[in-house]
């Protein structure tokens, strides 16, 4: 399990989990919040409501922050593998490069270009071609997304691949196997359904707070109304992919879904499946446990009966399997079982209940009714729901990860053997503070200036124009529902 | 060698071609901000020139580096490891400047505004020095042992060329960045920009001498490949002459584009000299040669039909992105109009 020493290993680890878990609090957040506004853009140029215009203004600027933080730890990403991982790099490059430099191609210029040609032409071309340009930029990401999923899904499951024997290092055999990968097929559509849901319920939660405090309620009603039924999709979406992946790492790594459900026996034909429980990891053992009959059963295969393998059993089969072969004999194959349970726990909870948060709140916010307005404890549970995304999001990323523990490459790399032997204790012990810094920094100002736009309100929106900025003639445009607000008050 | 390999090892110095051109005026711009830009509207203006472009042309690295992973997986490997620490200053530089754009508009107070001014312009500064000793230090062969891996020292890394060849990129990238704001903008910022590059280049061809001379002492490119090394230095003085002439003569397409291409050329010398290696060894027999470095031509054959079917589509509504803010911006008021 973890090394805790400071040994150039954990340190490189500690790095690699940092860093890509702080560009994916707002990866997600991007992914999801381009579509978001892009709805709204599309009913302001259907419905030719200035509302929604000034909405799609106002959260695209909270986009730009995150947009901005994401590229800048995105490239950090990159370069990575090549500065701490470099035995993985010349071991996977020829597949690993691969999509990333499509990635680049097909999805960074796009995104790129597209969100400079959307932040400073809101004067300069009619609506319906300017929606286009958000569109575009959503779209973009959500390609990048495929591309470095693909990537990361060979590791979890090598696929259209042989190993040259001369060389020692993998080498593709088939693209399109690559690209079909059945574990991309489960990890691609549930990283963008989970996307949808962080960004719906940041939004959703910016405008909880917001109504809390009574303000412009008109503009903020609609807005909830908008990302709560996105939100509602993208949770049932991201329920009904994430039980496609279960299923799906019960056959493909069940030493990860033992874990996730802290079996280190196999289970009965009934099925119980464990609630919460406590573990001794080091003898691998369970405590205690709060079991439900059947559960299991009807998660990992949807049907009553069958057994699920424990880690116990798995641990074994893999020490089989890996007998004799250099490199790869190793002393134990166990995962981080808490790191695993848990978080799962955490992941799968949230989407029920990001679920049902949004069913009331579409409930509570009918047009004619002011039942939001007086139901303040859903307003609050709204509010925290914001940060409860970011939570989920790296919780599904540790299982993921840490279930995949020893390897980096399933089955043909270890994650011993992937890292940089130049590095040195002290560069990455530097490295690391000054990320570390960074990364709390960066946040911060993320949070205060996300908050000075919510506190600042949709009135104080200017759009950049690239030619002028006080000349924007929507800028001129009396507002249209200040007096709405007003009446409602 | 094959030829495919011969392609990839091009088109990697396309792609950094590209990202020198592009991102050279963007890190110019920024090191103008705060060098340059007198006061809060001058700065706005400045900023507003790169506004939509900074990404897109910080994607050419981005591509650049994914490229370079996906076609030759043992020089990226060799040359990310190796350069560790410059790496990082770069992706520190990069952060500060990257986010400094978007949160310096919505700061407050003018303390705030200040300090991302100056991350933007220290960030550019750094970034563009950084770049240019890293790849003029590669070029005089590190220490390396059979697997690739680099050993270097501090001097590896800093030493009389690499030094030079900081100030020298930093410069040229300043100066492509002032002839960019002469191209976009009218009036005082114009003129001025004019007025500092007429000093400015005779300060560079000095550095330009220095530095082919350094390179005689330091690297092997005068002994492998005396000719083309002449030639490619040569355009890069003519270039940089005829570019000292646009800016007296007020010609700002002819400047810019000869300030992008001087630039370009830096990179065609470094390209032009490490062949047929991509990583030149202290000790010759460790260097890593194209023949050995790369991925395998199946991935390279995809890599290519992908690339050819993909790049020309980017180029399109690259330039078009151009296209759109062609105008120049007028200098230095509040309402910043076009001409
Ligand atoms: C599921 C989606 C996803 C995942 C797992 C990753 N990224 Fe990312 N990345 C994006 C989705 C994304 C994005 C949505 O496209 C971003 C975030 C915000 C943005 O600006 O683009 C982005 C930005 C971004 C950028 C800057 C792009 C630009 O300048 O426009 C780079 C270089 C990377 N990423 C590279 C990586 C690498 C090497 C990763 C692997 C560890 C990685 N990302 C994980
Ligand atoms: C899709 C692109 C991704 C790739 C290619 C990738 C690859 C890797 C690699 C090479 C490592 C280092 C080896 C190791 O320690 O296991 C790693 C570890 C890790 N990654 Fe990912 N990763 C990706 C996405 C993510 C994301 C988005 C997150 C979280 C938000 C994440 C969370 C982690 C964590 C927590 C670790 C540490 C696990 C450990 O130390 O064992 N990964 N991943
Ligand atoms: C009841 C609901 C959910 C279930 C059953 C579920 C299930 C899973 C499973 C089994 C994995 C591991 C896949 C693997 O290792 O290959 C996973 C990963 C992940 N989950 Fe969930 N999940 C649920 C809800 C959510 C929600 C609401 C979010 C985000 C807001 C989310 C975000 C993620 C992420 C980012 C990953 C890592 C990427 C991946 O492997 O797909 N999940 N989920």
């Amino acid at each position: 399990m973890l090394n805790v020493g400071l040994s150039m290993l954990s340190l490189s680890r500690f790095q690699f989990a940092m860093t890509t878990v702080f560009h994916f609090f707002f990866v997600p957040f991007s992914i999801g919040l381009a579509f978001i506004v892009a709805v709204m853009e599309t009913i302001y140029v259907v419905k030719k409501d200035k509302t929604y215009q000034k909405m799609a203004q106002f959260w695209g600027k909270i986009f730009l922050y995150s947009f901005a933080v994401g590229v800048v730890t995105g490239i950090i990403q990159e370069f990575q593998f090549g500065m701490n991982w470099s035995e993985y790099s010349r071991f996977m490059g020829d597949i690993f490069g691969a999509p990333l430099a499509i990635e680049a191609l097909a999805a960074f210029f796009l995104e790129s270009t597209f969100i400079g040609l959307w932040m400073f032409t809101w004067d300069r071309f009619k609506p319906g071609i300017h929606a286009l340009f958000i569109w575009l930029v959503a779209f973009g990401s959500s390609l990048s997304a495929l591309w470095i999923l693909a990537a990361n899904s060979f590791m979890q499951n090598p696929v259209g691949y042989m190993i040259n024997a001369k060389t020692g290092r993998v080498q593709m055999t088939s693209f399109s196997q690559v690209l079909t990968n059945p574990q991309l097929w489960n990890e691609f559509p549930h990283v963008i359904f989970g996307a949808g849901v962080t960004a719906a319920f940041v939004v959703a939660g910016c405008a909880a707070w917001r109504l809390l405090k009574k303000d412009h309620e008109d503009f903020y009603r609609k807005t909830l109304k908008v990302v709560l039924v996105i939100g509602l999709l993208a949770s049932v979406g991201s329920i009904v992919s994430g039980d496609s992946s279960a299923r799906y790492v019960v056959k493909d790594q069940p030493m990860k879904f033992a874990a996730m459900e802290g079996l280190y026996k196999n289970s009965t034909n009934k099925g119980e499946w464990a609630a919460i429980a406590s573990f001794d990891t080091k003898n691998h053992k369970t405590n205690w446990s709060i079991d439900i009959p059947y559960v299991l059963n009807i998660l990992s295969y949807h049907k009553l009966s069958g057994t699920v393998k424990g880690q116990n059993t798995v641990n074994k089969e893999l020490k089989a399997k890996y007998a004799g072969q250099k490199g790869k004999e190793l002393k134990s194959y166990y995962v981080p079982t808490k790191t695993l349970f848990w978080s799962f726990r955490v992941m799968s909870g949230a989407g029920a209940l990001f679920a049902l948060v949004a069913i009331i709140g579409l409930f509570f916010n009918r047009k004619k009714s002011q039942a939001i307005m007086k139901q303040r404890w859903f307003l609050y549970v709204l509010g925290l729901c914001l940060w409860l995304p970011f939570i989920v999001n790296s919780a599904g990323w540790f299982i993921t990860e840490f279930g995949r523990y020893p390897w980096v490459v399933y089955g043909l790399l270890t994650i011993a053997d992937a890292v940089s032997p130049t590095s040195t204790v002290a560069s990455l012990l530097f490295t690391n503070i000054v990320y570390f810094c960074l990364f709390a920094g960066l946040g911060m100002v993320m949070i205060v200036l996300s908050h000075r736009v919510l506190k600042a309100g949709p009135d104080s929106v200017e759009t950049n124009n690239y030619s002028s900025v006080k000349d924007a003639p929507e800028a001129k445009v009396e507002d249209p529902f200040g007096q709405e607000a007003f009446n409602h008050d | 060698m094959t030829n495919l390999q011969l392609l990839w090892f091009l088109l990697i110095g396309v792609l950094f071609s590209g990202f020198f051109f592009l991102e050279g005026f963007d890190f110019g711009i920024g090191m103008a901000i705060r060098f340059f830009g007198k006061d809060q509207a001058e700065r706005d203006t400045i900023i507003q020139t790169i506004g939509p472009h900074w990404d897109g042309n910080e994607v050419w690295l981005i591509t650049a580096g994914g490229a370079m992973f996906a076609s030759f997986p043992m020089w990226y490997a060799s040359l990310f490891s190796g350069y560790y620490i410059v790496l990082f200053l770069i992706l520190v530089a990069l952060i500060f400047r990257g986010v400094s754009f978007e949160f310096r508009a919505n700061m407050e107070t003018a303390r705030w505004r200040h300090f991302w001014e100056w991350a933007a312009t220290i960030g550019s500064f750094c970034a563009a020095f950084l770049f240019g000793m890293m790849f003029t230090s590669m070029i005089q062969g590190v220490p390396m042992d059979a697997e690739g891996n680099v050993i270097g020292t501090f001097t590896t890394y800093v030493n009389w060329l690499s030094l030079v060849g900081g100030v020298a990129v930093t410069l040229m990238c300043f100066i492509h960045g002032l002839n960019f704001l002469q191209l976009k903008t009218i009036g005082s910022l114009r003129d001025r920009a004019q007025a500092w590059n007429k000093i400015l280049y005779p300060l560079l061809i000095v550095g330009e001498v220095l530095f082919v001379v350094l390179l005689f002492i330091f690297t092997d490119f005068f002994k492998l490949k005396a000719a083309s090394t002449w030639g490619i230095l040569i355009v890069l003085v003519v270039l940089t002459l005829l570019a000292w002439w646009g800016v007296a003569g007020q010609h700002n397409w002819v400047a810019f584009l000869s300030s992008g291409l001087s630039l370009i050329s830096i990179v065609v010398l470094i390209f032009n000299g490490i062949f047929p290696r991509v990583m030149i060894g202290a000790n010759n027999v460790h260097s890593i040669l194209i023949k050995n470095a790369s991925s395998s031509p199946y991935t390279l054959h995809l890599m290519t039909i992908l690339a050819f079917t993909l790049l020309p589509i980017v180029l399109i509504y690259f330039i078009w992105s151009y296209w759109v803010f062609y105008k120049r911006l007028k200098s230095p008021n509040k309402d910043v109009k076009a001409a």
